[in-house]
């Protein structure tokens, strides 16, 4: 097994990038099959890659696993390092399914201007580096793939989105390279307050173990990669890049945006600022804690001010990272395990969203909730039906995989490991506020969109239901939604050691 | 040394300076229809001096008593400027022959420019340093004025004689009250003097004020910019492509030494002062930067707030012996990234100026479908002077932001103010994306042609500029090579 724990994980973080230069340099045609067909194929051999892992991979410890360490830069001491613990593989897995369904999807639908080469092209590179931050353990290295994602996605939303795609697009990379730039500082004061000075992520949460950096540098650093991860992920008042882009972005861009990058943020929070910076960590949960319920219970009520169907689910988003927030600052065991559980259900159930609004606007030709007018149960009760059960699992309905991760975090709110007891029993309260006006935005907006009856206008437009392609990539989502839901140990227990053996820093 | 003079040492600008004599003279008995051979023979003298610079890679010779030195350091920068000539050269060619110039005086001219950068390399004198400055500039002015029916080209090279002349006579000055007070003209001997009683004296202090503007003219720093924007659009566009590549590098090579090696005594002193001029020159170029509609307006710009970020460095000298071998390293490096990437955008540019000779950023529209590979190495080459990964700007940022956290204090803010201002220049760098992508262009699509000179050369530079960008070791072994800071 030697060569495939080297290789598996390179294989399968490059394998995209390899097949976007294939498919940028092959030949155009009318409707550019090959291109296609080489990106469902890239990404599947990415994705049988992935699912092989799963199977190598030993589920009882919380070592890193497929780690490879060779020289990259030494001027600077920066390897290239990967590998994967319980933590990264369910979001790296994540990343390379959403992935390769959104090049499933792609086989059929290819957004304005069309130019489907370029599309793919660029698609398989975020796929890069989106897979490749979740197994980074080298500061250097995760930089370089969290920043590999903005170009390509700076090009979806300009070149494939919808009217205010400019905007969108510019705003995008503004606001995430913004807070990225001061992450880079802060990782290279992580550098320089080593003994010896490294970038490897794992030395440096060793480090914080047993000898970690002083509390005034902690609490500057983590000020600087706070701001890196907070717009990502993102947090209130930093969100406000998210529902411009999420809304202007094509199907498949938004999917990843809200599917995986956002996940970004939230990974970068437990894998880099705790364990490294536990002090700083300690001193800030709470605020991070205030700031995530407040988005919690802003982005309900902006979700029920919402016209745009689309951009209604962009501000769901913001809320339900806010539960993965709220979970992350509350340091514990079950909070972390509750924001990862809401990372990969919120992954899922979102990615599957936007899809099925890609395909309702591909239909009805608007997203406004008015326009569409209701009655879609009747006319394409398929499409309706789908809409309205992802929606009911993005409510966090018992059973499905919305809810573990929302009342995990809650529940951890109860009990943080952190002194300020009453202000997270506080903000539980308040997010359980946000858990019921969740539920109201989400049944209005079903009553609004699947209810009811067909407006005069649309009673003889010939509309088309789901179609087979879009069977085909997303009944594994819809498959994931419920087994999450009914076992959600499948994620839970793959992260307990490695989850275990980052907060015992916080328990001292 | 056994041999009296060594020839092999100055064999790169021997080859360099009989090849421009070679130039003016064959020129006088060419018929005009033949009057571009002076290319070839210009591009075969860069190519052979670049051969004779390799071969004395790893050498340490000194000649003229120690003020001509010919070290790692030296050869790096030859190398790096005779691969700027032969770019220069190649984006020249078809430039000159279609736009009716006088090719044997341009090609004598520029390959004057070049020798002057080459000397620089190697000056460790006053006097050397003032020669090749003055080698470099000189020959300058009335390579800017080349299109004399153009009254902006007149302008161009009058606002650049005119601010050169001035700093220079200061720089001068500067340089004789050094003299005065030390004794010398060797870059050695004045670091010796500098440590002494003599560095603390205000005189002394002036003194290295004093020739510090004459270099900030040279690298475009604030309050000595102004020049570069007039300059640059008046300019035929190859040579603003050397004024912003060649020209500014020779200035920073010189700085270095002069500031790293010579003047490292009084660093306390001077270091603050470049903070300033670091911070002023990048904020200026970038937010002036964003109101541009010209490309090569825009890119004068853009490489004065460039040249903020090298200078940046130079505010951290004088704190620790490792503190300044990793700022003079993130310096060389600096230029060395951002001479590939430069040269790749002016190769496009120079390219798109056949079609579009206004070149305005909306003459980019569409370039996206009209000459798709030569927009994605533009749209590389611009991300990269962003400084975005995976491309090699972004490794020139880095060593710069090491080398500032390193320091501490004061670099900490500096870092901060220099992550604000690539972000800035995003803005103005995706201008020129935008256009060439995401605007809508009228049907039918017109193809476009780049010569094959520009293409090349925007080919080389892109696949630089990734491969960098993925493997910077490629390059950042260079720096520490070169990082002897004569101690």
């Amino acid at each position: 097994m030697g060569g495939w724990d080297q290789w598996a994980v390179t294989l399968a973080v490059f394998l995209p990038a390899v097949g976007a230069i294939f498919i940028a340099l092959s030949r155009p045609s009318e409707e550019d099959r090959l291109a296609r067909g080489m990106a469902i194929a890239f990404t599947g051999a990415a994705l049988a890659i992935g699912i092989a892992m799963l199977f190598g991979f030993d589920y009882g410890t919380r070592q890193m696993q497929f780690q490879v360490v060779t020289r990259w830069i030494p001027a600077v001491h920066a390897g290239y390092h990967v590998g994967v613990d319980g933590i990264s593989l369910p979001l790296f897995e994540l990343s390379l399914l959403l992935s390769f369904l959104c090049a499933i999807y792609s086989w059929r639908v290819i957004p304005n201007p069309g130019k489907a080469r370029g599309f793919l092209a660029l698609m398989l590179l975020l796929e890069t580096g989106m897979a490749g931050t979740f197994v980074a353990l080298d500061l250097v290295l995760f930089f370089v793939f969290w920043e590999t994602v903005l170009i390509p996605m700076y090009f979806m939303i300009g070149i494939w989105g919808s009217g205010n795609r400019q905007y969108a697009a510019i705003k995008f990379f503004l606001y995430t390279l913004l807070g990225s730039v001061f992450m880079l500082l802060g990782f290279i004061a992580m550098y320089f307050a080593a003994t010896p000075h490294t970038f490897d992520i794992l030395a440096l949460q060793r480090m914080a173990a047993t000898n970690p950096f002083a509390r005034d540098i902690q609490l500057l650093i983590f000020a600087g990669v706070f701001l890196g991860f907070a717009v990502k992920v993102p947090m209130w008042p930093f969100h406000t890049w998210l529902p411009d882009a999420h809304t202007e972005a094509p199907t498949v861009g938004s999917v990843l945006l809200a599917g995986i990058l956002l996940k970004m943020g939230g990974y970068g929070f437990i894998r880099i600022a705790l364990p490294i910076l536990p002090d700083a960590a300690r001193t800030w949960a709470p605020w991070i804690g205030i700031l995530a319920t407040i988005a919690i219970v802003y982005a309900a009520l902006a979700c029920l001010a919402q016209r745009d169907l689309k951009r209604l689910i962009a501000f769901s988003s913001v809320g339900h990272m806010g539960f993965v927030m709220l979970g992350i600052a509350t340091l514990s065991p079950i909070g972390i395990n509750a924001a990862l559980f809401g990372m990969i259900a919120h992954g899922l159930i979102t990615g599957m969203l936007f899809f099925e609004i890609g395909s309702i606007y591909d239909r009805y030709h608007t997203r406004q909730i008015a326009e569409l007018g209701g009655g879609m149960l009747l006319k394409v009760p398929y499409l309706a039906f789908v809409f309205a059960f992802t929606a009911i699992a993005s409510m966090g309905l018992p059973g499905l995989a919305g809810f573990w991760g929302e009342v995990l975090s809650l529940f951890s709110a109860y009990q943080p490991a952190v002194q300020n007891v009453a202000l997270f029993r506080t903000l539980m309260v308040f997010g359980g506020i946000g858990t019921v006006l969740t539920a109201g935005y989400i049944l209005w907006t079903i009553q609004r969109v699947a209810m009811g009856t067909l407006p005069e206008a649309r009673q003889h437009e010939s509309i088309l239901d789901v179609s087979r392609t879009e069977w085909l990539a997303w009944v594994p989502l819809l498959a994931g939604v419920v087994i999450l839901g009914l076992i959600p140990g499948l994620v839970t227990h793959t992260a307990n050691e490695a989850i275990g053996a980052l907060v015992r820093v916080f328990v001292r | 040394m056994s041999v009296p003079f060594d020839l092999h040492a100055v064999l790169p600008e021997i080859i360099l300076a009989a090849t421009l004599l070679v130039v003016l003279f064959v020129d006088l008995f060419l018929p005009v229809e033949r009057k571009w051979w002076a290319m070839p023979i210009s591009f075969a003298g860069a190519v052979a001096a670049f051969i004779a610079s390799l071969t004395l890679i790893g050498s340490h010779r000194s000649l003229f008593g120690g003020s001509y030195v010919v070290d790692n350091y030296a050869v790096l920068f030859k190398v790096l400027f005779e691969i700027t000539a032969m770019v220069v050269l190649l984006l020249c060619f078809r430039f000159l022959r279609e736009g009716h110039y006088y090719q044997g005086e341009f090609y004598f001219l520029l390959l004057c420019s070049f020798l002057g950068c080459m000397t620089m390399a190697s000056a460790r004198d006053l006097l050397m340093l003032f020669i090749s400055l003055e080698l470099v500039s000189a020959p300058g002015f009335v390579l800017a004025g080349m299109r004399k029916g153009d009254p902006r080209s007149n302008e161009a090279a009058l606002k650049f004689f005119l601010i050169s002349v001035l700093s220079t006579a200061i720089m001068l000055y500067g340089m004789s009250l050094i003299y005065g007070l030390t004794g010398t003209t060797r870059l050695s001997g004045i670091a010796v003097k500098l440590a002494g009683p003599v560095g603390s004296t205000n005189l002394a202090l002036a003194a290295i004020l004093f020739v510090v503007a004459g270099f900030a003219f040279k690298v475009s720093a604030f309050p000595f910019q102004f020049w570069a924007p007039d300059t640059y659009e008046g300019a035929p566009v190859p040579v603003a492509a050397f004024l912003s590549v060649a020209s500014k590098a020779a200035g920073f090579v010189g700085l270095l030494q002069l500031m790293f090696h010579a003047f490292l005594p009084a660093a306390h002193f001077w270091a603050p002062i470049f903070a300033i001029l670091s911070l002023f020159t990048m904020f200026m170029g970038n937010l002036v930067a964003l109101q541009q509609r010209q490309v090569v307006r825009m890119m004068a710009y853009s490489s004065i707030a460039q040249a903020g970020y090298m200078l940046l460095p130079f505010a951290l000298a004088g704190y620790s012996l490792s503190v300044d071998k990793a700022a003079f390293s993130s310096v060389v490096l600096y230029i060395m990234i951002y001479a590939v990437t430069n040269l790749g955008a002016f190769a496009v540019i120079v390219g798109m100026s056949r079609d579009a000779p206004t070149l305005l950023i909306g003459d980019f529209a569409g370039l996206g479908q009209r000459a798709p590979a030569i927009a994605i190495a533009m749209a590389t080459c611009l991300v990269s002077l962003a400084g975005i990964p995976p491309t090699a700007g972004f490794w020139g940022k880095f060593f710069i932001f090491t080398a500032a956290i390193d320091r501490g204090g004061v670099g900490g803010w500096l870092a901060a103010a220099m992550v604000i201002n690539s972000v800035i220049s995003l803005v103005y760098y995706l201008g020129i994306v935008r256009s060439m992508w995401l605007e809508p262009i009228a049907e039918p699509v017109r193809p476009i042609r780049i010569p094959a000179g520009a293409a090349l050369v925007a080919g080389i530079a892109t696949v630089g500029v990734l491969v960098i960008g993925i493997y910077p070791q490629l390059f950042a072994h260079f720096p520490p090579l070169t990082a002897v800071l004569g101690r």
